[in-house]
């Protein structure tokens, strides 16, 4: 029996050493996300099948460009926190390692061309 | 001795003798659909890259998309997005800890699959 409070042993805990942090970032990208996909959707929707012009002149839109960034952003960032969760749950050691950081790297490289790609539309 | 301490226990799952249940297979779904949704952004965010560096580019991109292999893998996303969509709403109804009964948690199930389906038609109709 150790002399130490309830919140001592609980601090720094948890097999992930940083207890729910991640699962409350997911909550949260989650609940943004479910908000602005629908849209997200129904924008990209619309613009696949149209000829380049009307393609430019969607995406040139503030609001279109802004939701779009948004939701390659976070979709991105919530998809490297899931595959990483993912490749936990599965694999160990070195190539556990090499696996999150490969998945943290393509969802930062993937959401950086769509950001620039919107960027380089918009603007 | 030994022997009068055993208990019966639950087994681990084990997957040569794993009983298929809709939750585990509901679940599983979710983290496949979740992981599987890179193909069709990427598909996505590379059609946007080519449309932001010029017509020849976009050309290439909306062939590409409008092929009917375009059409099968963002179709499969829709339904993908969808029920990824539904299992984390399911997600974020069981964190406030409720739902969790066996039977609502497959009501919740069916719920996400057929969600998904219709929604997925529905997106066809009007897209």
């Amino acid at each position: 029996m150790r002399y130490i409070t309830a919140r001592k042993r609980a601090e720094g805990m948890g097999a992930a050493h940083h207890g729910t942090d991640r699962h409350w970032y997911m909550i949260v990208s989650a609940v943004g996300l479910a908000v602005l996909l629908p849209i997200f959707v129904y924008i990209v929707g619309n613009a696949i099948g149209e000829g380049h012009a009307r393609v430019i002149e969607i995406f040139s839109h503030p609001f279109n460009a802004i939701l779009s960034g948004l939701v390659l952003f976070f979709g991105m960032r919530h998809f490297a926190e899931g595959s990483t969760m993912m490749i936990e749950d599965y694999w160990q050691g070195v190539p556990r390692r090499l696996l999150v950081i490969c998945a943290q790297s393509f969802a930062y490289g993937v959401a950086a061309i769509g950001l620039f790609a919107l960027a380089k539309i918009a603007l | 001795m030994a022997e009068q301490k055993r208990v019966e226990r639950p087994l681990s799952p084990h997957l040569q003798i794993y009983r298929v249940q809709l939750t585990s297979t509901t679940s599983i779904f979710t983290r496949i659909t979740g992981n599987g949704l890179i193909v069709g952004t990427m598909l996505v965010t590379w059609w946007l890259l080519a449309a932001a560096l010029g017509p020849e580019q976009f050309a290439i991109a909306d062939r590409v998309l409008t092929s009917w292999f375009g059409d099968i893998v963002l179709l499969l996303s829709v339904w993908a997005l969808w029920y990824h969509y539904l299992a984390g709403l399911r997600h974020l109804y069981w964190d406030t800890g409720k739902g969790l009964e066996i039977k609502t948690a497959e009501k919740l199930g069916m719920a996400c699959i057929g969600g998904s389906l219709i929604l997925t038609v529905l997106t066809v109709i009007i897209i």
